[in-house]
């Protein structure tokens, strides 16, 4: 087996991989997952059930986890990846026939003691597979059209998969988080004019289409960029999310109403306030000064990623740590920018806060990904 | 895909170039997302705090007052009246055990009750108020009023309930109101939100349900600020619906009284048209029932005991039931020759007491036979013979052509539940109903109105004001809705000529006026309001060859549900036909005896407008009928009630 043999100098082994691991990190993530678990027990009315004390478990359960990924040798990560991505495919391929559908989509796979979710898990093995793609071929090849077609593949297959589910949101992330690997990996600058040509090309066929027989979308899909377009139009249909989201968050004002005082998610005016909406009860009760903190704290934990990665001189190590960055960047921007009014309502969670198991169980093992490449830097 | 292991320590710098490019680009987006929620959360802050207070404010329906129902001269007979009842806001109340406890000494409350109602206080805000107990008297709740300082937290209240002064008189009619159900809802496409409204009542039977839309009326709404427990803080503003329409009904609720008190005891139905406009004054069906009971949520031992009665008091057998005519049917046969030419008034057909049909016999109710008959006599003296041998010449299909012409066989448009086509056979109907071919002797029952012949009540008595009248008389039951009359067009005249019109109501006149007739007994003695009537009595069973040899059993000596029904049609006065009625009591006896004497005097109830006078009966019936009326248990007149 040909990564047994891989030679590993001067890395840290044993116990003392505990003082190697990145714990600014990892205090940042825990402070992140206590807010979360706070405002699940505010949002249910000062009680631990149904949400928080569930968000607790699984938090512990993906914490161990991400301790347990990131003290095994990257070597081996980077060896799977290829498996990793591979499985993946074939699970979201499976949800597609035995998947159950939950809010009429097709999302999940229910394994008895987990619900799930391929599309999820995609958004790491598209990272661990183009990260190892790229440490594997040769520097000068990156731009050649052939090498460029390979990663461009590899990001298509599982976004149309995921689009047909449908999951716009997830889709969005999966290729804005593949299109950054390519970026990063350092492919000619013209690919990407290319492709922003191309997008808009894409676009004017998503209007274009509506309303046809071969319509690109759904027609909830439709409606939602309708109404965020203009959500005034149908304040009590379509338009509700994005009007009570707003209203919610800007009640909150300065240091807003305080913990547990929210009167728009208490009185149930917000739909969806324990997953994705769940940033506008934190606006709302914790006020600017908690919602920015929330996102000081996103960054941070985006920029101890980058500084750790910047640092690596393992370029698959780098490019994982950077993609997983991206990734955990792409969730939290998009998420708050829909519940403020700044993007369509597109059903992405709030990264380590939102109610939702495999969401948070895969940016756990993001995270240990991103410690492991951590730990076994070559110094 | 293979990996090959390479050594580490390869990166080159356009990584880290393109990593600066990336997060910051990154950076600044979390910059402008910052941006945008110091945008939402301090320069909007105070339009959002508002746009959060409107999310505060409720807007509650109003529910209007529903629409009353009166009789043709104003007298209610479906109201809203108070309904006086105690809550307790749990607030206010301390201890609410001790209060209960308290009240108990004034309004009975039972062990269960008092369970049920101490777990609703609780679930319920500390200021929301729950009812203790509804429809109180004045004196529960003068006295509860007058404790008021030893009860905190108990409050009396009024709120509108429907009530229905004439109980069951009116109970077919107007129907009854009740909570409006998931099955109501499921079944009627009514956007109207009050029906959102829970135990919201709405019409369930009779004119209440069809006409729900005119009674229930139009909702306001008032705009209310609540706080963020739901507590309301105040009124904003409110804008008022319309109440319900009032409608008043063409019957007479004196007559309607005296119907069904002259019915009382027995299953029975009786309708009172007024031929020259098609209004009915009064139709009934006994033994009534109280609708009051419905709408407080009859218990389930007073519903069982309704439904398990066999009279049925709860249809409406004026409109829903549907029996054979019996001899009441025979104008139809009658008129059914005369227009097709096929006998004339002095035409004499011999009845032997029976009439022979192949190797069937067909029996008259007379037992020796009338010997040699005409029209007239035929109909005075109900011939069976005579109309076996017209139905025989006319057939069937005549017979069903003419009856419908006179409003049998079809379902007249009254804003009642159930309403009964019933049933004039031809002989398509009965080869792709029963897939039979029709017989001839199905023809001849049908001649005396047995067999296949179905009416209800109230198409008898639309019969009977078609034949006074010699219109197509429509009938009516609702005079105006919201003070606006209810129009009716003319009736156009019957296809029937006057001769033969004259004839069968010579014959009728004969049956009540001339000595021999069938209801002669029975008649009205006083000139100017003598009636023309025909007996009918219908069989709802078999007489066999071997009973009809030893001698046909008398009513009395059968079980109730296999004697005869009794009926009889008739209008009034002979000259001046103004009131038209039929009469069906349910396995009653012989038509001359049991139902002509109730018909005779609903009609002398109806002409004279109140209690006729005694020259309007026959000398040697005076004394009893007026001992009789004095047991009659009739409501005193409004106005009168102490």
């Amino acid at each position: 087996m040909s990564y047994l043999v891989h030679r590993v100098h001067s890395a840290p082994s044993g116990l003392s991989k505990v003082l190697a691991l990145n714990w600014a990190l990892i205090v940042l993530i825990i402070a992140v997952a206590a807010i979360g678990i706070l405002m699940l027990y505010s949002v249910a009315g000062g009680s631990f059930e149904p949400w928080a004390a569930a968000q607790a478990k699984r938090f512990a359960v993906g914490f161990v986890l991400m301790l347990i990924v990131g003290f095994i040798p990257l070597f081996f990560w980077r060896n799977i990846a290829g498996l990793v991505y591979t499985i993946a495919l074939f699970l979201l391929i499976g949800v597609e026939f035995f998947g159950d559908t939950g809010m009429g989509a097709q999302r999940w796979i229910d394994l008895g003691f987990l619900r799930l979710q391929p599309s999820e898990l995609m958004k790491i093995a598209l990272v661990m597979v183009l990260a190892a793609y790229y440490d594997w071929i040769e520097q000068p090849k990156v731009s050649r059209p052939v090498w460029v077609l390979v990663p461009l593949l590899l990001i298509a297959v599982p976004m149309l998969l995921v689009l047909k589910q449908p999951d716009l949101g997830t889709a969005l992330l999966l290729g804005l988080g593949g299109t950054t690997m390519m970026f990063l990996a350092g492919v000619s600058w013209l690919y990407f004019a290319a492709a922003g040509i191309s997008l808009g090309g894409l676009i004017t066929a998503v209007i274009l289409s509506r309303g046809t027989t071969w319509q690109i979308l759904k027609d909830y899909q439709y409606r939602r960029i309708d109404t965020f377009l203009d959500p005034a139009s149908d304040p009590l249909g379509a338009g509700y999310h994005i009007t009570q989201s707003k209203i919610a968050l800007g009640s909150g004002g300065w240091d807003g109403r305080g913990f547990m005082q929210g009167t728009q998610s208490r009185l149930n005016f917000l739909p969806e306030k324990q997953t994705d909406f769940i940033f506008t009860t934190l606006a709302e009760e914790l006020g600017f000064v908690g919602g920015v903190s929330l996102l000081l704290l996103y960054v941070l934990i985006v920029l101890f990623c980058v500084v750790s990665g910047f640092g690596n001189r393992d370029r698959f190590g780098a490019l994982l740590t950077l993609g997983i960055a991206t990734t955990f960047f792409l969730f939290f921007a998009v998420n708050m920018s829909m519940v403020m009014g700044m993007a369509p309502v597109v059903g992405v969670p709030l990264p380590l806060v939102s109610y939702g198991g495999t969401a948070m169980l895969v940016l756990l093992i993001g995270f240990g990904l991103v410690q492991s490449a951590h730990i076994h830097r070559p110094r | 895909m293979s990996l090959r292991n390479r050594e580490n320590g390869k990166r080159d710098d356009r990584l880290t170039r393109r990593g600066l490019i990336l997060f910051g680009g990154q950076a600044a987006f979390a910059g402008v997302l910052g941006l945008r929620l110091r945008y939402l959360q301090v320069n909007q802050a105070d339009q959002f705090r508002l746009l959060a207070e409107e999310n505060r404010i409720n807007i509650q329906l109003l529910p209007p007052a529903r629409g009353l129902i009166f009789d043709r001269n104003g007298v209610p007979i479906a109201e809203n009246s108070q309904n006086y009842r105690v809550v307790i806001v749990r607030e206010q109340a301390g201890d609410v055990k001790a209060v209960l406890d308290a009240l108990s000494g004034i309004i009975p409350i039972g062990e269960q009750q008092r369970a049920a109602l101490l777990q609703q206080i609780t679930r319920h805000p500390a200021f929301v108020p729950v009812t203790i107990a509804e429809h109180l008297s004045w004196e529960q709740v003068a006295a509860v009023s007058a404790n008021a300082p030893a009860l905190p937290g108990i409050a009396a209240q009024v709120g509108l309930s429907r009530h229905y002064p004439l109980g069951r008189d009116f109970a077919h009619i107007a129907g009854y109101v009740g909570p409006v159900s998931d099955y109501d809802l499921s079944r009627i496409d009514d956007q109207d939100p009050l029906l959102q409204i829970p135990k919201f009542q709405i019409g369930k039977n009779g004119v209440e349900k069809k006409i729900e839309r005119s009674l229930r009326g139009f909702s306001g709404t008032r705009r209310i600020e609540v706080n963020a427990v739901g507590r309301v803080m105040r009124e904003i503003d409110r804008k008022e619906g319309h109440p319900g329409a009032n409608v008043r009904l063409t019957v007479d609720q004196h007559l309607q009284n005296y119907l069904l008190a002259r019915l009382d005891g027995t299953s029975a139905s009786a309708a009172v048209m007024d031929i020259r406009n098609g209004e009915l004054r009064a139709i009934g069906s006994a033994p009534g029932f109280d609708p009051n009971k419905f709408v407080r949520g009859i218990s389930v031992a007073d519903y069982s005991e309704l439904t398990e009665n066999p009279f049925r008091p709860l249809a409406n057998k004026s409109v829903q039931g549907t029996y054979p005519p019996g001899s009441t049917f025979k104008m139809m046969v009658a008129l059914a020759a005369l227009k097709a030419g096929l006998i004339t008034t002095d035409e004499k057909i011999t009845c032997p007491g029976h009439y022979d049909l192949g190797d069937q016999r067909f029996h008259c109710w007379k037992r020796g036979g009338h010997g040699r008959i005409d029209l007239h006599n035929s109909l005075k003296q109900s011939c069976d013979v005579y109309y076996y041998e017209l139905a025989q010449r006319v057939g069937i299909e005549r017979i069903s052509a003419m009856a419908r012409q006179f409003g049998l066989g079809m379902r007249h448009d009254l804003p009642l539940n159930g309403i009964a086509a019933g049933l004039m056979p031809t002989k398509a109907w009965k080869n792709e109903v029963i897939g039979e071919p029709w017989r001839i002797g199905d023809t001849l029952n049908a001649a005396i109105g047995q067999g296949f012949v179905l009416a209800s009540p109230i198409q008898l008595a639309i019969m009977a004001a078609r034949l006074a009248s010699g219109r197509a008389v429509v009938p009516k039951l609702l005079k105006s809705i919201d003070g606006v009359e209810t129009s009716v067009a003319p009736a156009p005249p019957l296809d029937i000529s006057q001769d033969a019109l004259d004839a069968v109501r010579a014959g009728m006149f004969a049956v009540s006026n001339e000595r021999g007739g069938t209801a002669y007994s029975k008649r009205i003695a006083a000139k100017e309001m003598r009636l023309a009537g025909k007996t009918g009595t219908s069989q709802v069973r078999r007489i066999t060859k071997a009973e009809r040899a030893r001698g046909v059993i008398r009513n009395e000596d059968l079980p109730w549900e296999r004697r005869d029904h009794a009926l009889f049609v008739a209008y009034a006065p002979f000259d001046a036909p103004r009131f038209a009625v039929s009469v069906i009591i349910e396995h009653g006896g012989g038509g001359s005896r049991f139902a002509a004497p109730v018909a005779r005097d609903i009609l002398l109830e109806a002409l004279y407008d109140g209690a006729p006078p005694p020259e309007a009966y026959p000398a040697s019936q005076r004394t009893r009928i007026r001992n009789e009326r004095h047991k009659l248990d009739l409501r005193s007149p409004p106005g009168d009630t102490t």
